[in-house]
């Protein structure tokens, strides 16, 4: 019976002990799991790094490579803009330069234009010396024209032989011209009534009128035909008027011609 | 008991007592001072039988008489117009000799040239058929009595002139132009550039019938009055449209045109000169063409030499050119006509001509600073800045001579040009002279040297102007070229203020 007591006092005791050492055991089992299941995950975890790790390297590489092409792309686009814009500022420069806004040109036309009124003045001064000198020479003629009608009528004024005429006094030197005229010119019946700038039909111009694109000549024509048998003017004077009008009246044709070769 | 002889030598007399009644009336009434006395006598209604006369010459007699009533005074026609005679002699026209076709043409002539409604009235009783149909005839003083009865009637208005068109006179006009008569040529012209000048298509009407070829012949005749027509012609149809005015430029008269810049008749210039300023104003092509030739001395010449209205086309076309681009403009400079417009400026007194030659400088002066300098080295912005003060120039010239003002104000860079503007200028040409000098100045240290010892900077600070407005903002971009001593020493006032500062002085 007293081993049974110290059984029983024994097993209470191995009873508590078996609760302490099964929790110790639990506790040291349970340790050991979580440092089993530790190893574990850290082993997991260093393998995921690894394949993160390289995964992401691999990404980035290819990102980069991706973006040292895009650069190189760009900084070659760039380049060429460069170079295109030089050539387009030069071709732009050279065209509006050339062809919109030329500056030579635009100096030489406006000299060119200077030149041209220049020219253009010289020529209408000549033109109009032209002019006058020609409007003397028909007033010249004309004069002399009407000198010559006038001695016509007063042919009986002409001194004779035995009694000198009006304008052939005996004090005078030489004779008045009028008096010559009156020797030259030959008598006439007048056959018209009025005077002979009226009686013209009114088709032909008058002789005396000048066309420009001229008739070389035709006017003398003209005169000694509408004054029918009228003798040619006193010799002396109106032949260098009459070469002096020809040269005058060829001078005028030639110019006029040559004003209108010149423009073109 | 009479015997046939006397019965008929009644007549007679009656007839010789008539016809020496007319020829009377007619000589009478080539004098205008026995007008009055002749109406008052009663004597329309006394010439309105004899026109309905049986013997020829003294209805022809008549009808000159009764012309030469009507063109003498209004009332005359108006009265010829409201007897009803017009029809008669309307109908008679066709029927009858060409010398009384040509006193009956006269008449219609007088009629017509007084007043449209005149017109208008020989219009409606068919005048205008019968007189075509004298163009028609063989007797060139018909023909010249028809058509200068036609170029009266179609003077007044477009209406009048489209409907002596629609009565096909036109091609009947041109073949005119080619007989050999003068005078027939003169007043054919005459009556086409009457025709033309009212409306583009009244031009066109003339021009499709080969009108232009044929006055573009006639410009070298010698004759002066015909060369007014001509040039008068080629101008009215030159200046509808651009399509006319270079059919008018192909025709080539523009060489030879040039030579009768110098004719001895003024007027011949003067239409020469409105021809050229026709065609110039519709393009710068036209322009350019023109000017090629040189036309430039010539029309400076032409401004030159001619005084008052006749200067008038001369001007305008200088501005037309000048208007339509910078190259243009600066060949108007070059060919010195600049000092030409200053000449004119100075020596004519008419407010229009004035007013023309300001917009021809203000048009030249736009462009650009070259041009701007050009105007103002003829000191030209003072006459400019004293035309729009006066009181008494008109509006149409206050109002140009500012506009031009301001459009050469605006490129102007000339400092001694602007100069004498600061003086007198009112606040709205003030600040577009403020406003150069401050683009100016900031740029050039010998203008800014300039500008101080001739008194600008002391002007400048003189001006009031009201805080932010655009003048002050000049005024300040002025101030700030120079020191800030300078500024204070020009400021008005500052010698009171130096005063002011030695009161309050204390010695220390």
């Amino acid at each position: 019976m007293f081993c049974l007591l110290r059984v029983l006092s024994q097993r209470r005791l191995l009873e508590d002990t078996r609760q302490r050492e099964n929790q110790v055991a639990t506790r040291i089992q349970s340790w050991f799991r979580a440092c089993k299941v530790r190893a574990y995950l850290s082993h997991l975890h260093k393998k995921a790094i690894i394949i993160q790790k390289t995964w992401r390297g691999f990404t980035a590489r290819a990102r980069v490579r991706q973006m040292v092409k895009a650069a190189y792309f760009i900084m070659k686009m760039n380049f060429y803009e460069e170079m295109a814009v030089r050539i387009q500022r030069r071709w732009r420069g050279f065209f509006q330069r050339k062809y919109i806004h030329n500056f030579y040109a635009r100096k030489s036309y406006l000299q060119g234009v200077a030149a041209k009124n220049d020219l253009l003045r010289r020529e209408l001064d000549e033109l109009k010396k032209l002019q006058r000198r020609e409007r003397d020479c028909l007033a010249m003629v004309k004069e002399q024209e009407a000198k010559v009608y006038q001695a016509q009528r007063l042919h009986h004024l002409i001194s004779t032989k035995q009694c000198p005429g009006v304008f052939n006094s005996p004090f005078r030197q030489a004779p008045h011209e009028m008096e010559l005229l009156l020797r030259q010119v030959k008598y006439q019946v007048p056959t018209r009534l009025a005077p002979r700038g009226r009686a013209r039909p009114q088709g032909i111009p008058s002789p005396t009128a000048l066309s420009f694109p001229g008739n070389l000549g035709s006017p003398w024509t003209k005169t000694s035909r509408t004054c029918c048998s009228r003798p040619v003017l006193s010799p002396i004077t109106t032949k260098k008027q009459q070469v002096m009008t020809v040269k005058v009246w060829t001078m005028t044709d030639r110019w006029s011609v040559n004003v209108l070769i010149r423009f073109f | 008991m009479m015997s046939q002889r006397q019965i008929i030598q009644v007549f007679e007399q009656y007839q010789k007592s008539r016809m020496q009644f007319v020829q009377t009336i007619a000589d009478l009434a080539a004098r205008p001072i026995n007008i009055e006395i002749l109406q008052n006598a009663g004597v329309m209604s006394m010439l309105r039988p004899l026109l309905l006369d049986v013997v020829p010459n003294i209805q022809q007699t008549a009808a000159l008489a009764l012309g030469r009533l009507a063109d003498h005074s209004d009332d005359l026609a108006e009265a010829v117009v409201k007897e009803d005679i017009l029809p008669q002699l309307v109908q008679s026209l066709a029927s009858q000799n060409r010398f009384y076709k040509k006193a009956a043409a006269f008449v219609l002539r007088a009629v017509a040239k007084h007043s449209p409604e005149l017109a208008q009235a020989v219009v409606a009783c068919g005048g205008v058929d019968a007189l075509v149909l004298c163009l028609e005839e063989f007797d060139p003083g018909v023909k010249e009595a028809a058509t200068w009865a036609l170029g009266y009637i179609a003077r007044h208005n477009a209406m009048l002139s489209q409907s002596v068109v629609d009565a096909g006179a036109v091609p009947l006009l041109v073949l005119c132009l080619l007989e050999p008569e003068i005078a027939l040529k003169r007043i054919a012209a005459s009556t086409l550039s009457d025709i033309c000048k009212h409306t583009p298509e009244l031009a066109q009407t003339v021009v499709d019938t080969g009108a232009i070829a044929h006055l573009a012949q006639m410009i070298l005749n010698p004759d002066a009055k015909l060369k007014r027509q001509v040039f008068s012609a080629l101008s009215q149809i030159s200046k509808h449209s651009v399509n006319l005015a270079e059919m008018v430029i192909e025709a080539e008269i523009f060489p030879a045109a040039l030579t009768s810049l110098r004719d001895q008749d003024e007027y011949v210039r003067k239409n020469v000169a409105t021809l050229m300023r026709e065609v110039v104003k519709h393009s710068p092509e036209l322009s350019q063409v023109i000017i090629n030739y040189g036309a430039l001395s010539g029309v400076i010449d032409y401004v030159n030499d001619c005084r008052g209205n006749l200067r008038l086309p001369g001007i305008m076309m200088l501005g037309y050119l000048a208007a339509h681009s910078e190259n243009l403009a600066m060949a108007v400079i070059i060919s010195k006509g600049v000092p030409q417009l200053a000449l004119c400026l100075s020596e004519e007194s008419e407010h229009h001509i004035k007013a023309a030659t300001v917009w021809s400088i203000g048009q030249i002066g736009q462009h650009t600073p070259e041009h701007a300098k050009a105007v103002a080295t003829a000191h030209l912005l003072p006459k400019l800045l004293e035309l729009y003060m006066d009181a008494s120039s008109s509006e149409d010239l206050q109002a140009k001579s500012k506009k031009a003002l301001k459009s050469i104000l605006q490129k102007c860079t000339y400092v001694p040009g602007l100069e004498p503007l600061l003086y007198d200028a009112p606040s709205n040409i003030l600040k577009h002279v403020v406003c150069q000098f401050s683009k100016v100045l900031p740029h050039d240290s010998k203008a800014r040297r300039l500008f101080v010892t001739s008194g600008g900077l002391k002007k400048v600070q003189e001006i009031e102007a009201e805080p932010g407005s655009a003048l002050q903002e000049h005024i300040n971009a002025i101030n700030n070229c120079f020191p800030e001593e300078l500024v204070r020493y020009y400021t008005p006032g500052y010698s009171e203020a130096l005063l002011e500062r030695l009161d309050n002085y204390q010695l220390a």
